[in-house]
């Protein structure tokens, strides 16, 4: 058996960690499917077996209705095949039975590109779908985690949870960064999201631990389409991680998340992801579908950083932004996006200046390989009333191929005279010199490659959190493999 | 040490090399000198394995091994050290993260121990010590934004902490102020011992006071039109490279 998946890795990593789990805190759900397909009575139906209260359904029929009219936006420079939105299950329970019972039976290579991204041994059970033992018992884990929040006041619970637990929460913010009537995806989402994460943090708390590590297992199966909402209270600091640098394949070709950001006065927020989709093979057949809206808004005082690490999908389009609504807030982007083969990346931010001596960063390294395209898209707009706005922009595109495609489409909209924007970009072929210098002193030319991609990338991974900027190096080696010759 | 015969090597399709001759043995120090443009560079870029450069005919042997089809980096794990007239500027890497890879992945190679971060850190400042280097010019990306005299003594600084067999030092004393010519001159001397040997491209007598050649060539041309010992040098620094030029041709024709 193990020789004939060898002929076909990404198979394996498809079959391996398709397969679906539910870990700790998510709500119980029986085993039950839906017949394909989008109507009323299914998006009903899907708030009747998540036991929902009716303003939650009622919310979704009007997300729906509105989606009704919309059109699927046209603009990003990426192609694909037209997605038929009635040939995909909107509702399916997870299974939950591990399949392997030992490492021994999981694909070598598999475990292989683990060992190369450094994931811990237990992780890599859970990730490849092996039964994990009683140390590493996910409930006991997520209950201490639970515990040392709770004496804080945070509430760190899935979406599902946080309707049924914290319905006033949720109903005050759900929406209220991303109205469901703000694009396509975003009203698609909001009529069928499936779960997700709910983050609140009280005012003046500091949370005391990365929302992340053994967390982030559990993002891994929260669907298609996922609904994340992250409030900040006054005073209040968060640093959240999403996403997961080991290889994720899903039979969901579509996957159209929203994430939504609060911080009030004097709150901050930091969101990292790093996301590693199946990016498709060689050919460019398969892969992952990611239109994913994340927005964040800033009171007064308040600082939102988005940094991402995009490694994956076929195609990918992706926005995060930051609305400075209130005085001397303050909004920081950072990204890393690498494309290799038949990959396409349209991705940026937008940076909405409303209060007085707002400030934003943003700093974007496009990596492209192979025959892949990677585009920058950014808005900066300096509202009427926002005083002494400055926006400082940086966006460097490397090349790794004569084949591939980089390109950067920065709008700058200032209405306040008084703003300072600052726009830079270059864009670089992978230095022959420098390869050369590298390789006189020992290192070789893959070797050499990371070094530079890596270099190339330092601003972005010295904001990640430290263990995940780490797994963040690695995984730009893996993703670049064999890219240059 | 290396045996050069007959080399010849194009760039861009045209033929720059012309039929080079070197021996250089052990415990030796050569001096390679010549007008602008005669191939110096070149010759250095070819003994380093660049793939810019074509190899069209000869060969080269170092320490008992054939040089032309090597990939660079294991003629520098072999020993080949390069110091280059323009160092490059690498974004985003510390000298330090550089140094350490590049050492071990010879140490590697060699099949010895990867050296330990004590013990890395140790050579680190004996050997910034010897050079007058400053730790934040070391904990700095590789070469970005340094001066042409720091770019210069960082070539330096690699030739110790990686201690080569052979260096070939192309034009490491151009741009130096008097007091860092002194400096590069005592860290290739620290360097250089009878097990190993330097090969320096120089313009200028002033390295050759401190740094004494067994050997001077002149290369002109693509091709070594004369060689000599250390007073070689004294005579070109008096009269140039004119008479020599003239000779050449007179005996080529
Ligand atoms: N990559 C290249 N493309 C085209 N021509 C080249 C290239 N590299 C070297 N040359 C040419 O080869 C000749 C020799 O150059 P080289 O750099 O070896 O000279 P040099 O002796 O080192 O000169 P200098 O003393 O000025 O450093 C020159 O005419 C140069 O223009
Ligand atoms: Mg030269």
């Amino acid at each position: 058996m193990a020789e004939e998946y060898k002929s076909d890795d990404m198979k394996v990593v498809e079959d391996l960690t398709s397969s679906e789990y539910k870990w700790g805190f998510v709500t119980d759900i029986e085993e039950i499917k839906f017949p394909k397909g989008l109507n009323e009575d299914i998006i009903k139906k899907l708030s009747e077996v998540k036991n929902e209260p009716g303003w939650m359904t009622e919310w979704r029929l009007k997300a729906y209705r509105h989606w009704l009219k919309m059109e699927e936006p046209k603009w990003p420079k990426v192609k694909y095949d037209e997605v038929d939105f009635q040939d995909i299950i909107y509702y399916s329970a997870p299974k939950k039975k591990p399949q392997y019972e030992s490492l021994d039976e999981v694909d070598p290579q598999l475990l292989e590109t683990f060992e190369k991204l450094g994931i811990p041994l237990e992780e890599q059970k859970l990730l490849a779908g092996v039964a994990v033992d009683a140390v590493f018992d996910s409930v006991s884990v997520a209950t201490t985690f639970k515990e040392t929040l709770a004496e804080k006041g945070i509430i760190f619970c899935s979406m599902s949870e946080a309707i049924q637990n914290h319905p006033d929460l949720v109903k005050k913010y759900l929406g209220s960064v991303v109205p469901y009537t703000d694009n396509f995806y975003a009203a698609l989402n909001s009529a069928v999201f499936s779960d997700g994460s709910f983050v609140y943090i009280p005012k003046g708390v500091r949370c005391p631990m990365e929302l992340s590590t053994y967390f982030r297992i559990n993002a891994m199966n929260t669907g298609q389409f996922e609904r994340t909402l992250i409030v900040a209270d006054e005073g209040s600091y968060v640093s959240y991680l999403e996403g997961c640098t080991a290889p994720m394949r899903d039979e969901n070709q579509l996957h159209a998340a929203v994430v939504e950001l609060i911080a009030l006065d004097n709150a901050e927020i930091k969101y990292s992801t790093v996301q590693n989709w199946y990016p498709g093979d060689k050919e460019g057949k398969g892969g992952i579908y990611n239109f994913v809206t994340k927005r964040g808004l800033c009171k007064t005082n308040a600082k939102i950083s988005w940094t991402q690490v995009e490694t994956g999908s076929a195609v990918t389009w992706k926005y995060p932004s930051c609305i400075l609504q209130g005085d001397n807030s303050i909004g920081e982007f950072y990204s890393v996006a690498v494309t290799n083969n038949f990959q396409q990346a349209d991705t940026g931010t937008k940076m909405i200046h409303i209060g007085k001596n707002t400030r934003s960063t943003i700093v974007s390294k496009g990596i492209s390989a192979g025959r892949s395209d990677n585009s920058y898209r950014g808005l900066v707009k300096i509202s009427k009333n926002a005083e002494n706005a400055r926006n400082f922009s940086q966006c460097d595109s490397m090349l790794l191929s004569d084949t591939c495609g980089a390109h950067t489409f920065p709008y700058i909209e200032v209405e306040n005279k008084s703003a300072v924007v600052e726009h830079e970009a270059t864009t670089s072929k992978v230095n022959e010199e420098q390869i050369f210098y590298l390789n006189q002193r020992g290192i070789s030319t893959e070797d050499a490659v990371n070094m530079i991609v890596n270099g190339f990338c330092k601003e972005v991974f010295k904001e990640l959190p430290m263990e995940f900027a780490v797994e963040a190096q690695k995984l730009l080696a893996i993703s670049l493999e064999g890219s240059v010759g | 040490m290396i045996t050069i015969k007959n080399l010849h090597a194009k760039v861009e399709g045209k033929e720059i090399l012309k039929g080079v001759n070197l021996q250089v043995n052990a415990g030796e120090i050569h001096a390679i000198m010549g007008p602008n443009g005669s191939g110096k560079s070149t010759l250095a870029n070819v003994l380093a394995g660049h793939e810019g450069y074509e190899v069209t005919a000869g060969e080269v042997i170092f320490e008992g091994k054939d040089l032309i089809d090597m990939p660079p980096e294991d003629r520098a794990r072999e020993g080949l050290f390069l110091a280059f007239q323009y160092p490059v500027e690498i974004p985003g890497i510390t000298n330090t993260v550089f140094l350490q890879t590049a050492i071990n992945e010879i140490r590697k190679y060699r099949g010895l121990p990867e050296l330990g971060a004590k013990e890395f850190l140790d050579l680190m400042r004996e050997k910034s010590k010897i050079l007058n280097i400053d730790s934040s010019l070391i904990s700095r990306s590789v070469n970005v934004g340094f001066s042409g005299g720091e770019k210069k003594k960082n070539e330096i600084f690699q030739l110790l902490m990686i201690d080569p067999k052979l260096a070939i030092l192309d034009e490491t004393d151009s741009g130096l102020d008097i007091d860092a010519l002194k400096i590069v001159a005592k860290g290739i001397n620290v360097f250089h011992n009878d097990k190993n040997a330097v090969i320096v491209v120089t313009h200028y007598q002033r390295l050759l006071d401190y740094i004494v050649p067994d050997f001077v060539h002149v290369l002109y041309d693509g091709k070594i039109i004369k060689s000599g010992d250390k007073n070689l040098a004294l005579q070109l620094e008096k009269e140039g490279y004119d008479q020599l030029i003239k000779e050449a041709a007179e005996i080529e024709a």
